[in-house]
């Protein structure tokens, strides 16, 4: 089975927290702005109520920083 | 012994002996190299290799250990048909980490035993490309070992920057691409595609050189010595008080106590070593009986890795000098990602406030908080290893830090 998993580049990411504004609660901001899924860290998988938003994100993202990918396994070891 | 196995051809001289087989040639010249090891023997097929690889198993050298056919044989299955898609295979001297010293040691040593490993790498890929990377004084040994022989002459080098994240795979694969060693965010792993976008291998030079000795002498030969868990010889850089970065060879497990004692440290008067270098671990000096293989050293989160040994004498204090430490990993990001660039320096700040005494109680959670925010939250894994560091610090020094908040220390002022 296959799912969504949003990737973050932390190198583009500049912590003004868009994305955190569309995916809360799923990603808060941590204390310096940046966005943070507990228990996860680059790689968030998206449960399909949140694909939706994702996709925005992705679009809005000023940075271009998100990505949405499809997944069977953990996207890096 | 396996079936493949047997079907290696033997190499014509003897295997080394014992734990001196890196090191076994005794000088860094080609002729010394082919009269102790015998020529490389490069008819052997590709799956003849691998399987012998995987018999043997070694792991990787340069710190994540991970198993070196299953590595090779991405990057093989991961190959296209053109120039284009071809493989790329890139030996790894860099040596980011300032407690390690074996890879230099090597590759001014035994310079042709690593080209060795590296050419056997690329035909078991079937790369067509392949670089070398590492710091100016080894390139220079290894131009010279290039120009005395006339296979290696494709080996593009590349001079590694002195700097902690520089021999992070993806930023080798970025200082070789754009001339800039920095960490890159990875979507897919570099056996599918890095460099130029083609499936790439970044291994070790150490990895390397034990390549080109299995592929003569056998998976057999090779687990001869060491344990079951940490077969074959690993090189360990070893430092203490008194004692400044040794490069020893070891058999794999061995206790770190032997380890210790074979560069003359008195294991009696420590108070911890750490192991594994600066993304490491301490283990306390009450536990220097175990042995350095991933088995006996995960209870305390390390590995044997790049086989750095840091050895803690009892007169200094483990919170100060792990806040030396903490600082100078938070100083070595690559300042390319937010919770690296804010959280490592957080981390190491709430951690000196602990060590200097009579702080709030809460500090300790407050240094695993951070920990937490920080791991797996950058393009590599410098924030994972500075928060593992860090929380072995709380470890290993649990008594101490009760102490600290206490407002006094255990060493300076017991
Ligand atoms: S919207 Fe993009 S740049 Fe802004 S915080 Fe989110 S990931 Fe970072
Ligand atoms: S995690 Fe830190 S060290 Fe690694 S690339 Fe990002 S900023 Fe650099």
């Amino acid at each position: 089975m296959t799912r969504q998993s949003l990737h973050i580049d932390w190198t583009a990411c500049d912590g003004r927290g868009l994305c955190t504004e569309l995916l809360g609660p799923l990603l808060v901001r941590d204390e310096w702005g940046y966005p943070r899924a507990a228990g996860y860290g680059s790689d968030v998988p998206i449960p399909g109520s949140f694909v939706a938003d994702a996709r925005d994100a992705v679009a809005l993202c000023p940075r271009l920083a998100l990505s949405l990918q499809e997944v069977r396994t953990p996207a890096r070891s | 012994m396996s079936t493949v196995e047997m079907t290696i051809p033997r190499a014509a001289v003897a295997p080394p002996m014992g734990v001196n087989r890196l090191f076994a040639a005794g000088a860094p010249d080609l002729a010394s190299h082919l009269a102790r090891f015998g020529p490389a023997p490069l008819g052997l097929t590709p799956g003849q290799l691998l399987g012998e690889l995987e018999a043997s198993g070694l792991d990787g050298r340069g710190g994540a250990g991970f198993a070196t056919w299953r590595k090779l044989a991405a990057a093989r299955t991961s190959a296209g048909p053109t120039a284009y898609s071809a493989p790329v295979v890139i030996a790894n001297g860099a040596e980011g980490e300032p407690m390690s010293a074996k890879d230099e040691i090597l590759l001014r040593h035994a310079p042709h035993l690593v080209l060795d490993g590296l050419l056997l790498a690329a035909a078991v890929t079937g790369a067509r490309e392949v670089h070398l990377y590492s710091g100016p004084v080894q390139l220079a040994s290894v131009r010279r070992a290039i120009a005395e022989r006339s296979d290696a002459r494709g080996v593009i080098l590349h001079e590694a920057p002195d700097y902690f994240v520089s021999g992070e795979a993806s930023a080798v694969v970025s200082a070789i691409e754009t001339g800039v060693a920095i960490p890159r965010d990875r979507r897919v792993r570099l056996a599918v595609s890095g460099l130029g976008g083609r499936p790439t291998v970044v291994s070790n030079v150490e990895t390397l050189a034990h390549v080109a000795l299995v592929a003569r002498f056998g998976a057999a030969w090779f687990r001869s010595v060491g344990t079951d868990d940490s077969p074959g010889t690993r090189l360990l850089t070893v430092s203490g008080d008194a004692v400044d970065r040794k490069v020893i060879e070891a058999t794999g497990g061995l206790p770190l106590a032997e380890a210790l004692g074979a560069v003359g440290i008195d294991t009696s008067r420590l108070r911890a070593v750490l192991v594994g270098g600066y993304h490491g671990a301490w283990v306390p000096a009450s536990d220097l009986w175990v042995r350095l293989s991933n088995r006996e050293l995960e209870p305390y989160g390390t590995r044997p890795g790049a086989g750095i040994l840091v050895a803690l004498g009892e007169q200094h204090c483990g919170l100060a000098a792990s806040v030396g430490i903490a600082r100078y990993l938070a100083a070595q990001s690559a300042r390319q990602c937010g919770p690296c660039v804010n959280g490592l320096p957080a981390m190491a700040e709430v951690l000196a406030r602990l060590a200097a005494g009579g702080g709030s109680a809460r500090l300790p959670d407050e240094v695993r908080r951070l920990a937490a925010v920080v791991t797996g939250r950058g393009a590599c894994r410098h924030p994972d290893g500075t928060a593992r560091f860090v929380l072995s610090t709380l470890e290993a020094f649990e008594s101490d830090v009760r102490a600290h908040l206490a407002g006094y220390c255990e060493v300076t002022h017991p």
